[in-house]
């Protein structure tokens, strides 16, 4: 990126692209910031409250559950996902027919609908109806999602394994095939442990498609909505309802706009600081 | 010795690879057997193989006006947005990746950072915005409010694909005495053809799955397939065939696509510049 060359003229390539994101996304991302400090009544009779939906927000303990959850959930996600992810790229092979047709199948949930992916789990995971829960209660563990807490994260996180990890899975391969040869084979004269070749020819190389993998991961699992709505509703309880379910019951379906709005400010900022924290812890490191 | 421990792990990856896909036909295969049974059987007597298979379900979808429309309107508002996305990104990640300008890097993070806004954060305002423009209810405003989260990742990707480019290719096309929309469109363009690949399968990848802003911004007209599917609770409980044939049948593009952009989407992800 740096033997560019100084043309201010390349604002003219952008323009379109500045234009597009800044209809869709400025002006609604300024709504949200003005209402956030207003009560609103109806459109015509609205008042400035300054922070107060903040600090409400910020100190409704139903948020910092569903936070709490939020970040249980993100963190078990990523801890799962990427380590499978690469041992699933190291498994497949270099080239050949074989190796398209399991990329191929490897992209297929990727293009699922998320709440189809929700159904094809509540069809597989129900206990009268589904493989999975049928056999489960066969093996002798009553298992039923709906009803107990921790099956239902069980059954989540098996969705989201399900669902997410060949994203990783083909960064990680794409990154490992950006490897030449003779790095292996210098590795292999040095005798080093299959270990020392990841840790020092491997790792080095994914590196950049694992920080695209993180991010991925971290921003989506983070606002995760239709799949737990589709198949848990948020329950039993509140036990799966995460931050964007949350934040939709406030906006739509109670039309709380003030309230609804601080949390969005929030929210948007959490997920900004992660990103922004994690993005220079690994570039920091690579200096 | 060293082979042979290589060996030893390798096949443990494969053997994880195996399980894995195992673990990722499994609910397909259910997803699969459900669609071809009635209600009744399904609820019935449990059996792993479907008894009495039939297409019915299928027809079902065909005939019902309501299923056939939504599926289209959805197929309309991914075409718009993925033929929108790439034309709009290509000229902006040439810039980024050729040149340095003011602001470049701040743009470049800014831009990212709308690709990292919750979805749920603009329900409201996007409501109220296409509603203004007259476009609630339409295949269009899906189409362009998905942008938002598309373009940020078309730049990101294509960025990457072309920075992979050398610049002598640019230079000899000065130098053949190429003009630059000549350079661009039949030089540059095609030698991108793998970056391009993998940038529409992320581009329908996103609007093809995405739920709430869809639901948001449609109303009768525009329904897309996936809010439908929402909605097939009758007055007698889930018809859980139709449901999984629905299912089945939103998940054919993805194929179709998948198949059409195969050889870029390898040959993308062979490069190993996903970045």
């Amino acid at each position: 990126m740096d033997n560019r060359v100084k043309d201010n003229r390349a604002w003219l390539g952008v323009l379109p692209v500045l234009l597009i994101v800044a209809f869709s996304g400025i002006i609604p991302l300024m709504t949200v910031v003005n209402y956030s400090f207003q009560d609103i009544l109806d459109f015509n009779n609205r008042f400035f409250v300054g922070f107060q939906w903040y600090s409400q927000t910020l100190n409704d303990p139903r948020f910092i559950e569903a936070f709490g959850r939020q970040l249980l959930f993100t963190g078990s996600v990523l801890v799962i996902e990427i380590p499978l992810g690469i041992m699933i790229a190291k498994g497949m092979p270099r080239q050949g027919k074989k190796a398209t047709a399991i990329l191929l199948f490897l992209a297929v949930p990727l293009l699922i609908p998320s709440n189809v992916v929700g159904t094809i789990w509540q069809l597989f995971a129900r206990p009268d109806i589904g493989l999975m829960g049928v056999s489960l209660n066969y093996l002798g563990w009553s298992f039923n999602y709906t009803a107990s807490a921790s099956q239902a994260w069980f059954t989540l996180l098996a969705m989201d394994v399900w669902h997410w990890t060949s994203l990783v899975a083909l960064l990680s391969y794409s990154g490992l095939r950006s490897i030449p040869d003779p790095y292996y084979q210098a590795a292999q004269l040095d005798g080093a442990s299959q270990w020392q070749t990841f840790r020092w020819v491997e790792l080095p190389k994914l590196k950049s498609v694992l920080i695209i993998a993180t991010l991925l991961r971290l921003m989506d699992s983070f606002m995760i909505y239709t799949e737990p709505l589709v198949l848990t509703g948020g329950g039993p309880g509140s036990s799966t309802t995460f931050l964007s379910q949350h934040l939709a019951t406030m906006a739509v379906g109670q039309f709380d706009l003030g309230p609804a709005a601080a949390f969005s400010v929030i929210y948007f900022l959490f997920i900004l600081l992660f990103c922004w924290f994690f993005y220079t812890m690994v570039m920091s490191e690579s200096d | 010795m060293i082979n042979s421990t290589n060996d030893r792990s390798s096949k443990v990856a494969q053997t994880i690879l195996a399980i894995y896909c195992v673990y990722l036909a499994l609910p397909l295969y259910w997803l699969l057997a459900i669609s071809v049974q009635q209600n009744a059987d399904i609820t019935g007597a449990f059996s792993i193989f479907p008894q009495d298979p039939s297409l019915k379900n299928f027809m079902e979808l065909w005939m019902n006006p309501v299923w056939s429309r939504s599926f289209v309107n959805s197929l309309t508002y991914v075409v718009i947005n993925t033929l929108l996305s790439i034309s709009l990104a290509l000229p902006a990640a040439y810039a980024f990746s050729r040149y340095q300008f003011l602001g470049d890097r701040q743009l470049f993070f800014w831009l990212l950072t709308n690709r990292m806004a919750p979805p749920a954060v603009f329900l409201l305002p996007f409501f109220q915005l296409y509603s203004a423009f007259g476009l609630f209810d339409t295949p269009l405003a899906v189409g362009l409010a998905h942008c938002l989260f598309t373009v940020p990742m078309a730049v990101w990707i294509l960025e990457g694909f072309m920075s992979s480019i050398p610049k002598e290719l640019d230079e000899m096309a000065k130098i053949d005495g190429h003009s630059f929309g000549f350079f661009f469109l039949r030089i540059f363009i095609p030698a991108n053809w793998g970056g391009i690949g993998v940038t529409i399968f992320f581009c329908f990848m996103f609007s093809w799955v995405e739920l709430l802003i869809a639901r948001t911004l449609t109303g009768v007209e525009a329904k897309p397939i996936v809010v439908t599917m929402t909605r097939t609770i009758s007055a007698s409980g889930i018809d859980w065939g139709v449901l999984a044939a629905a299912g089945v049948v939103t998940i054919l593009p993805g194929l179709v696509l998948v198949w059409f952009v195969r050889k870029r989407l390898i040959q993308g992800f062979a490069l190993g510049r996903v970045k």
